[in-house]
């Protein structure tokens, strides 16, 4: 490096802030590693990393049923969950342009789970592979309603979420109603609709599998569309994106990505909401780092949240949607507070 | 607008208001009269009038009194209180869609009541349950939305949030008690007038007695000049902070009653207001019509609740949840086309 000072080439400057930002994911890999582990090993039965590893390749050793059965099933539903809800998330909010969006705050959880009673009280539904499709339908009915509603130019902040809150309120009212109805539902609903990684079983983690990958490879796929879509429909239609088709790619990703989680795991809300949110400090506004980051460090939330829940709920635990909603909420609070989502 | 003069003194009132308030006084009546009629022992409208006022046999005043009067009491005290809260609400945060039941109050009157119910509290504990997580939360929302002063997108956010947040409380609660316990706390939480007797009507009708006048007679005028912006109002002599503090604590206050009397009756508060508004076509908070329309819009839900179902009953709640929505989805539909949302 010449000591003359050369001028700056604009073009040259990304380029430089990539290689931190690719050793910032390898570091964001490295925890989502070490969670897993704790996930894998804390519990009733507490596991070292060394038994981890043994339960996990050795059918022989002490830990291997405890492991497989039980933890293992909940680690991956909290992997894929948590990494559906943060690229959901950093979909939202760059769709909506609106960094207060999240799929649980928008309602599209709730639709979910609106569609999930229906499901349950009315046919009997009780597997979930049963759950999902009902999920996914309910979601994108909520994701088009949000979308009609939210996605104008004069949408706000304050009034999105207002507007999110308020189908909330409706679809919860709907969800209860349908819980009084019917005790049997009731006590199937009333652990479902805290948002729970308990309980997950192996076919339920294959089941969510294949909506939770095809939904991410579209949303990463839509990294680049969407960051042209940030200047402006001309800009981005100069760009060669097509708006229209854009978004609504965009929409089916977030669909397939919520409902899919919250079939498995019931609603949890925030988790999509702050994990962007963090990220974007760490990478800025293009969503090529962005969403890849989202996708390492929301399971990296949730699963802290579960195993957080697992150590001070003892001797029971705390379910990971109240865990998210206790943790997310302040965050909220503090952000709403900060006036940088003023109306 | 009109004024009516009588020696010194003046009133000024819209024509229009005036009759519509005098409509929706009608409708909560009749439509109270035909409930108190209606049941196992059926009565005539004129025979259940002439009970109301003494005159019925025995058997009848006992059932027209005793056993189907607290319930339309109920109703039309919890219709009133609600509609109330929720039109100061939407003045106050200036969005139509900001009522107590989005905004966090009412998780928080779920909150007090699911922990008496799973500390296995009675329901008088419950009620009181209620109130005490209604106000602590009108608090905490406030000393949380303040910054210097309380504005209406901040208290918007952090309501919204704290809602969250209680959503999640709630659902914990939920899941800590026996499933009898749990399905009586469902129950409260959709809000019904079932088996309401005067216990629950007193404390609102008392409640009501003192902040009606309060609210409409000395703060409505100073809330109509606050309707024009911070700055004009305190041009015009009104503190807006102090007056702000005094109707929300009287909108929570309001709101926590009701809920205890009946349980979170879900939209009420959000669509009286805002169908008394475009009945009356008059700008500003329309209090009283709102009011009357709450009481007429709940009593009518409830009689729907009772009777629309043949031998099932359903609460209340889940009537006028299933109303709200279709009224929500309409509402984001046209103010969105109209640019507002």
């Amino acid at each position: 490096m010449s000591t003359t000072g050369s001028l700056p080439i604009p073009g040259a400057a990304p380029a430089r802030r990539g290689s931190p930002r690719a050793l910032g994911l390898a570091a964001g890999l490295l925890v989502l590693l070490a969670v897993l582990v704790l996930s894998l090993g804390l519990g009733a039965k507490q596991l070292g990393p060394a038994e981890v590893w043994h339960g996990l390749l050795d059918p022989d050793a002490p830990g291997y049923t405890v492991v497989h059965r039980m933890r293992l099933p909940r680690t991956l539903l909290g992997l894929l969950a948590g990494a559906a809800l943060g690229l959901a998330g950093g979909v939202m909010q760059a769709l909506t342009r609106n960094p207060l969006a999240d799929p649980g705050l928008l309602g599209i959880n709730a639709g979910a789970s609106a569609a999930v009673a229906t499901a349950v009280a009315l046919l009997g539904v009780s597997s979930f592979t049963g759950y999902v499709w009902w999920a996914l339908a309910g979601a994108a009915l909520v994701s088009v309603l949000v979308y009609a509603v939210g996605g104008g130019r004069g949408a706000t902040p304050a009034r999105l979420a207002l507007a999110g809150a308020a189908l909330n309120a409706t679809l919860y009212s709907y969800v209860s109603a349908v819980m009084l109805l019917d005790t049997a539902s009731l006590d199937r609903m009333r652990f479902w609709t805290v948002g729970s990684l308990a309980g997950a079983r192996t076919s339920t983690v294959l089941g969510i599998l294949p909506f939770v990958a095809v939904g991410a490879l579209l949303a990463l796929g839509l990294a680049r569309p969407l960051n042209a879509l940030a200047l402006g429909d001309d800009a981005a239609r100069a760009l060669g994106a097509r708006p229209a088709a854009v978004r609504a790619a965009a929409i089916v990703a977030v669909t397939l990505l919520c409902g899919a989680a919250t079939a498995a795991c019931g609603p949890i809300v925030f988790v999509g909401l702050m994990v962007p949110h963090l990220v974007r400090a760490l990478t800025g506004p293009d969503l090529r780092w962005l969403l890849p980051y989202c996708a390492v460090l929301a399971p990296v939330l949730l699963l802290g949240a579960d195993v957080l829940g697992r150590v001070l709920g003892r001797p029971g635990e705390l379910q990971v949607g109240i865990v998210t909603a206790v943790l997310g909420g302040p965050f909220f609070l503090y952000f709403a507070r900060r006036g940088k989502a003023r109306a | 607008m009109k004024t009516l003069r009588v020696a010194r003194f003046s009133v000024r009132y819209r024509p229009r208001a005036l009759a519509v308030c005098a409509a929706a006084v009608l409708v909560a009546l009749g439509t109270g009269v035909l409930a108190l009629g209606r049941g196992d022992y059926p009565i005539a409208p004129g025979e259940v009038v002439r009970t109301l006022f003494g005159g019925g046999s025995a058997a009848e005043d006992f059932v027209v009194n005793q056993l189907r009067l607290p319930r339309v009491a109920t109703a039309l005290l919890v219709g009133a209180a609600l509609a109330l809260a929720g039109a100061l609400f939407q003045t106050l945060v200036r969005n139509p869609l900001g009522s107590p039941d989005i905004l966090g109050f009412t998780q928080g009157a779920a909150t007090g009541a699911l922990l008496v119910v799973v500390a296995g509290g009675s329901s008088a504990a419950l009620a009181g349950g209620a109130v005490a997580g209604g106000l602590a939360t009108g608090v905490l929302i406030y000393a949380l939305a303040w910054r210097g002063g309380v504005q209406g997108a901040r208290l918007v956010l952090v309501g919204i949030g704290t809602a969250a947040i209680l959503t999640g409380v709630n659902g914990y609660l939920l899941t800590r008690t026996q499933l009898m316990d749990a399905a009586r706390a469902v129950l409260w939480l959709t809000g019904s007038l079932d088996g309401r007797g005067w216990d629950q009507a007193r404390p609102l009708a008392l409640a009501l007695a003192v902040l009606v006048p309060l609210v409409l007679l000395v703060c409505g005028p100073a809330l109509r000049a606050l309707e024009l912006g911070d700055d004009a109002a305190s041009g015009l002599g009104v503190r807006p902070e102090r007056l702000r503090v005094a109707l929300l604590g009287a909108a929570v206050l309001l709101a926590s009653l009701a809920a205890a009397a009946a349980g979170p009756v879900n939209f009420l508060a959000l669509t009286a207001p805002q169908l008394a508004r475009r009945i009356t076509r008059a700008p500003g908070p329309n209090l009283a019509a709102s009011m009357c329309t709450g009481a007429a819009l709940l009593v009518t839900a409830d009689f729907a609740a009772q009777h629309l179902f043949g031998e099932r009953q359903l609460p209340v709640g889940v009537v006028t949840g299933v109303l709200g929505g279709g009224y929500l989805v309409w509402l984001l539909a046209t103010q969105r086309r109209a640019g507002r949302l």
